[in-house]
């Protein structure tokens, strides 16, 4: 019987670049950047690293296919390197693929490494996906910011929430995200923005305005897992172990089916319960000490705490106006900017997550650090409300 | 009795209105604030012959059994394909059987009226039950021209059959003569017109008279016995002297519509048919000509049966359905007459890949999705595993029509990000009440009136059109539905 | 001490679609094809399947990105789904993916699926691919077959092998493929072709011609995976179990050093050397029963005989000729007809290869069954000689 991964892996080592506009760096260089963190913090030689995952996820306007550029990049001696893909949650299927090759005894040392380049397009915004030869015939012609923005007429409609009052709630996430931005000096956007700005900014897609959608950034994030044993070998304490690992993908229902009523998310939920159940923790509220969702868009942070079950269902408006979610709050929600100002390279992203986590867990936060974070989830989401795929990841300490 | 058994039409929302045309041209061409009275009908950036075709033939065959048809005809000088046949994509799109036989009617301004008698030939002859005839024109033309002013885009079709007639075909007369009043070859997009008095005067007073005084020979009847005469021209004395020149009373001319649509080219005289039929009463006779190298007359008699058209729009419901455009900029954009700035975000262009189309035809261009038999849950698209999450069920699904049910908004946005014409795009998640949802972009819609829970009905209309390659991708979006009455 | 995941992990039912021109199934077609087949084979409900892997190398003409096509279309419940690239070595990831996942606790039962549609684009042959930005800037403006067939070139320098008698040797190597996939009902190419028409076939790549590439195909494979205990409880008594798990790819000394020669594969030596170690085999060329490689072309099937240490150094055409390979020789290699024959659908390749061995192992191989197999090797590769990515897999009887 299946027991889980649960305290099977431990991360020894993590590395993150500076996310941004790096016009300057291409994927190979912010790979390098990312990983001479990564090995240094791990105390280990390049070649003591025994397989390696990476995820990359716009390929085509990128690194091109197959995990080849991660080992003549960081010249990792022949060692298997697989390439996983699964849109904005294919940073967490890196760390997942590294975290399932320890526990399963295939191999001691694993690397999960990350990266995104995204300003070699010439035009601002999020390059246009593949989607295959079906879509292009018969999809509705959308984008990233009008599937979500659906989020909130729907969730609206629901609770019966004021337009007005969802933008405020909507306007105070992304308020409180980019005042953590200030304190991390890896963010791509650091300057605090106040709430009337956020309000007054031009609509992208009704109702998200330019401030209520993360941006487009470079950058790259790894990380190093090896079992306990192992990393109590290498002097590590205290030691940060994965608690959980789960991921859902739709089965075609939210899109196809009239179950669905378009106001929060079915994986999302699905995959923190079972999250929830492999890590032994009850009650979320009381016991998560900080969360990074993926705040692509402000309105999706908003419906992902309920869904995670932070915030009871139809309360987190509540809980948002009451500073809740604040750094000072009772679960510091994007301490390190998020997705919103840290940035959102897409492939390094769920590896970034992780990394904020592992720095509070160690205390290496500097400005940032919350007090004794003890459990800390990732919430990582790809592809959109109708149709996506949604990982979780908690973390804790090794005790 | 074999005749015309039901009609259709179909005239975009759009209607341009001429004063705006007019005033923004004076500095170029004063002389067109002669013209500028009224509105013409202006495809969306989003429509061309086979959608409107497809718009006039569901009016036409509403709640009737397409099952019945033997054949479709579609007549345009503006087909969106040279090589590809037009007719067919409409027949599929309508989900029609394929056993059918198909035949695109072009090149001339009477192709509208020579497909008719084709159809109706046909059916005289024994060689088919019911034919179904559509004929639509999205006009090009250049900016500042007087054409510009006068054209209309639109669609009409009608049935024609032995059946249930509401108007018998009493006879033809056709005469073919090479007057090149104006002519467009396949390389230049743009009419080449002569002189107007030269076309009245040698070509429609000369050439008109004689179909009709054939006509008159063929069907023992005389300009007196005439109720409705159908004849269209840009030129708005033309009708005046051509029923003069026959003999027909001015009183029995029908509107040509000039001041609420335009000239809709081929179309015209199938929309002015369908106009008449649409306030005519029993036992009243329409004579039609089309006139474009030589001309087409016909003659049809009402039968009671014209006075009960339930549930169709027609033209004249087409007509009612308006919505008043004074951006002539837009006009020209969506004409591609002026080129925008369209950002490099416009150059993703994936190519069409017929292998995918051809294997998915009926979903793409007929909106059909499927229903599982176990739990009866509809479904787009048809899937070998139902969607129901309760159910799951592998190979259970049949066919199942989503065209004509009315689906509701359960979210939407309007999205400024996205790469569109006629931006913002919109579009949200529809939702059938008796089951199946898909994510649809929207159309028609008046920007700030779209809702949850709007009712909306779909609508074939052109996904995009690959200039690089050269093709027109169709599918079906959701337009706002009149309120319940309709569906 | 990571031990591997010899014996770690059952394959408890295998699918596999026809391969070939397939007009009228899409990619999710083709999946659900295979995976009927699979799942009657396991014995269990679709509903207990806890995670999948998918396949598919070229999403922009086919199913576009992440894992959703897989979910979507076979309705799994929610569960985690992932997507692995590697190139034309993909099909070797998924099914890597699933067994690690085994191995590692996270789940009982896994399903790998690989599948891929080629035949969308309205042209022959290979797919062209996006590579990224850099790379259509400097990359020789080459083509698979040009790029394998410098093999021939090399090895004939190193060894001293005469033109006709290199290109007779992969002559013989394709007439030997399209005899055993003679035998194969589901193969694309169930033609025999003779050594002769081989020879004076076009040239494509010189030298390889038309028979030495192998073609383009559509088509989907799937394996479901679980532990050896659960199998044998499932009523499963003959396991066909993994004894390795081997994956390398190129650091770029290939492509930018002067150390490599271009006349083998580095990355396929030290695959296969740790897939042996992992596995225990000793002996290759004696212990093995069968061999699946990925015949591309029949350059690259002629050089893996030595870089799988099966034929000695300078010794492979010898072996060939000798009928060492062929379905009655000592080790029958391609005996389903192989990428030459059975086809080549990218995503789907690999698992298909490990599909003849698991038949061939439980005695359901018709009329190409070899006589009482008791190992089998799977050699996977993808990109091009001077940079790619090699996995060796190894599957047999339980100890």
């Amino acid at each position: 019987m299946a027991e889980g991964i649960r305290d099977k892996v431990a991360i020894v080592g993590m590395g993150c670049t500076h996310f941004g506009e790096r016009w300057e760096v291409g994927a190979e260089e912010l790979m390098v950047e990312a990983f001479n963190e990564c090995i240094a913090d791990a105390g280990l030689a390049r070649d003591q690293i025994d397989a390696a995952w990476f995820s990359n996820c716009m390929e085509e306007i990128g690194v091109g296919k197959s995990a080849m550029p991660v080992g003549q990049t960081l010249r990792l001696p022949q060692i298997p390197i697989s390439r996983v893909e699964n849109y904005c949650a294919s940073g967490s299927e890196a760390f997942r693929g590294a975290v399932y090759g320890v526990a399963s005894g295939a191999c001691d040392i694993a690397l999960a490494i990350g990266v995104e380049k995204l300003k070699d397009t010439g035009y601002g915004g999020l390059p246009g996906l593949d989607i295959g030869t079906m879509p292009p015939l018969w999809w509705a012609n959308l984008s990233a910011p009008g599937s979500f923005a659906q989020l909130a007429s729907a969730y609206r409609q629901k609770f019966q929430i004021g337009k007005d009052e969802l933008k405020r709630a909507m306007g105070m996430i992304s308020a409180r995200s980019h005042l953590n931005g200030t304190k991390n000096p890896k963010a791509h956007l650091r300057k605090a923005v106040d709430l009337e700005t956020i309000l007054k900014s031009p609509m992208i897609a009704e109702p998200l305005g330019l401030f209520d959608c993360c941006g487009v950034s470079d950058g790259a994030a790894c990380a190093i897992v090896t079992t306990p044993e192992i990393a109590k070998s290498l002097g590590k304490s205290p030691l940060v172990t994965v608690k959980a690992m789960q991921l859902a993908l739709s089965d075609g229902s939210e899109a196809g089916h009239n179950s669905w009523d378009g106001s929060y998310f079915k994986t999302t939920r699905v995959a923190s319960q079972r999250a929830y159940d492999e890590a032994g923790i009850t009650n979320p509220r009381e016991e998560v000490g900080m969360v990074e969702v993926h705040d692509c868009f402000s309105i999706t942070e908003l419906v992902t705490l309920e869904d995670l079950q932070l915030s009871p269902e139809g309360g987190v408006v509540k809980d948002i106006m009451d500073g809740f979610y604040d750094a000072d709050g009772k679960i510091p929600s994007q301490i390190d900017g998020g997705l919103k100002c840290f940035g959102h390279p897409i492939g390094a992203s769920g590896l970034r997550m992780i990394y904020e986590v592992y720095l509070q867990l160690l205390e290496r936060a500097d400005e940032r650090q919350l007090d004794d974070p003890r459990i800390g989830v990732t919430h990582n989401l790809g592809g959109f409300p109708h149709q996506n795929v949604c990982s979780i990841t908690v973390l804790g300490r090794g005790d | 009795m074999i005749g015309i058994t039901s009609c259709g039409g179909y005239i975009p929302r759009l209607r341009l209105n001429r004063k705006a045309v007019a005033a923004a041209n004076a500095w170029f061409l004063p002389a067109l604030a002669g013209q500028a009275k009224g509105e013409r009908a202006m495809c969306n950036w989003d429509e061309d012959s086979i959608t409107m075709a497809v718009e006039a033939a569901r009016d036409c065959l509403n709640g009737s059994d397409r099952g019945e048809l033997d054949a479709l005809y579609m007549a345009s000088t503006t087909m969106p394909f040279a090589d590809r046949q037009n007719s067919g994509v409409v027949a599929t799109a309508l989900n029609l059987a394929d056993g059918i036989s198909t035949m695109d009617v072009t090149s001339s301004q009477r192709a509208g009226t020579t497909a008719l008698l084709a159809g109706l030939n046909a059916v005289k002859g024994g060689a088919a039950n019911k034919v179904l005839v559509a004929a639509a024109e999205k006009r090009k033309t250049r900016a500042a021209s007087v054409q510009e002013m006068q054209f209309g885009d639109g669609a009409a079709a009608v049935t024609v059959g032995n059946k249930k007639v509401i108007a018998e075909f009493k006879g033809s007369h056709s005469v073919t003569v090479d007057f090149v009043d104006h002519y467009r070859d396949s390389e230049h997009g743009f009419d080449y017109t002569w002189e107007e008095r030269w076309i009245r005067d040698e070509g429609y007073q000369k050439i008109v008279p004689k179909a009709v005084k054939g006509l008159f020979e063929a069907t023992g009847t005389g300009p007196d016995d005439i109720d409705h005469f159908v004849i269209s021209s840009v030129y708005g004395a033309v009708p005046r002297s051509v029923a003069k020149a026959v003999g027909i009373d001015q009183e029995k001319l029908r509107d040509t519509l000039a001041a609420v649509c335009g000239e809709t080219g081929t179309a015209h005289p199938l929309v002015m048919l369908v106009h008449a039929l649409q306030d005519a009463k029993a036992g009243e006779k329409i004579l039609v000509v089309g006139f474009g190298q030589g001309c087409d007359a016909l003659l049809f008699e009402t039968t009671k049966a014209v006075e009960k058209l339930n549930g169709i729009s027609g033209v004249s419901g087409s007509l009612a359905r308006r919505k008043e455009e004074n951006n002539y900029m837009k006009f020209l954009t969506f004409n591609g007459l002026i080129e925008v700035e369209k950002g490099i975000r416009a150059e993703s262009n994936p190519q069409t890949a017929l292998t995918t189309l051809y294997r998915n035809r009926k979903m793409l261009e007929g909106l059909v999705g499927g229903i599982c038999t176990e739990c009866k849950t509809p479904q787009f698209p048809k899937a070998d595993i139902c969607v129901n999450p309760d159910c799951g069920a592998t190979d259970t699904q049949e066919d199942y029509e989503f065209a004509e049910r009315i689906a509701k908004v359960n979210s939407w946005s309007a999205d400024w990000l996205v790469y569109t014409i006629d931006p913002p795009g919109h579009y949200g998640m529809v939702e059938f009440p008796d089951g199946g949802r898909f994510m649809a972009d929207f159309t028609d819609y008046d920007v700030g009136d779209v809702d949850v829970g709007m009712r909306m009905r779909m609508v074939f209309r052109v996904k995009g059109h690959d200039s690089t390659r050269g093709i027109t991708r169709y599918f079906w979006k959701a337009a706002p539905a009149a309120p319940a009455t309709e569906g | 001490m990571a031990t591997g995941i010899k014996d770690k992990v059952a394959i408890l039912g295998m699918g596999c679609s026809r391969f070939g021109e397939r007009w009228d199934m899409s990619a999710e077609d083709l999946m659900v094809e295979a995976f009927k087949e699979c799942i009657a084979d396991a014995g269990i409900d679709r509903k207990e399947i806890q995670a999948a892997w998918m396949s598919t190398c070229m999403d922009a003409v086919g199913v576009g990105k992440s894992a959703l096509a897989l979910a979507l279309t076979l309705r799994l419940p929610q569960i985690p789904v992932t997507r692995m690239e590697n190139l034309c070595a993909s099909g070797s990831e998924a099914f890597r993916g699933a067994v690690y996942a085994v191995a590692s606790g996270a789940c009982d039962f896994a399903l790998a699926m690989g599948v891929e549609k080629l035949k969308d684009t309205g042209y022959g042959g290979l797919p062209v691919r996006e590579d990224g930005p850099l790379a259509p800037m400097w990359w020789a403006n080459n083509t698979a077959p040009g790029a394998f067939a410098q093999l021939a070139s090399a090895y004939r320098q190193k060894f001293q092998v005469g033109k006709d008698d290199l290109k007779r040797a992969m002559a013989q190597i394709s007439a030997k493929s399209h005899d055993n996939g003679a035998k194969n009902p589901k193969a694309h190419l169930q033609k025999a072709v003779a050594v002769d028409t081989i020879l004076n076939a076009p040239i494509v790549a010189e030298p390889l011609g038309l028979f030495d590439c192998c073609g383009v195909s559509d088509g989907a494979a799937c394996a479901i995976v679980t532990t050896p205990e659960i199998a044998k409880s499932l009523g499963k008594s003959d396991l066909v179990v993994v004894k390795a798990l081997q994956l390398a790819l190129t650091d770029g000394t290939e492509a930018a050093h002067n150390s490599w020669d271009g006349s083998y594969f580095k990355t396929t030596r030290a695959a296969a050397k740790r897939a042996y170690d992992e596995a225990g085999v000793d002996d290759p060329r004696e212990d093995l029963s069968m061999v699946e490689v990925h015949d591309c072309f029949s350059i690259t099937e002629l050089l893996t005989m030595e870089d799988l240490f099966l034929s000695q150094e300078g010794e492979a055409i010898k072996d060939v000729m000798d009928g060492f390979y062929n379905a009655d020789g000592g080790l029958p290699c391609q005996i389903d007809g192989g990428l030459k024959c059975f086809g080549h659908p990218i995503g789907a390749s690999g698992i298909r290869m490990v599909y003849e061995a698991y038949l061939q192992l439980l005695g359901r191989a018709g009329a190409r069954q070899l006589d009482d197999p008791r190992l089998a090797l799977t050699h996977n590769l993808g990109g091009q000689p001077h940079k790619n990515v090699c996995s060796v897999t190894i599957v047999g009887r339980p100890e």
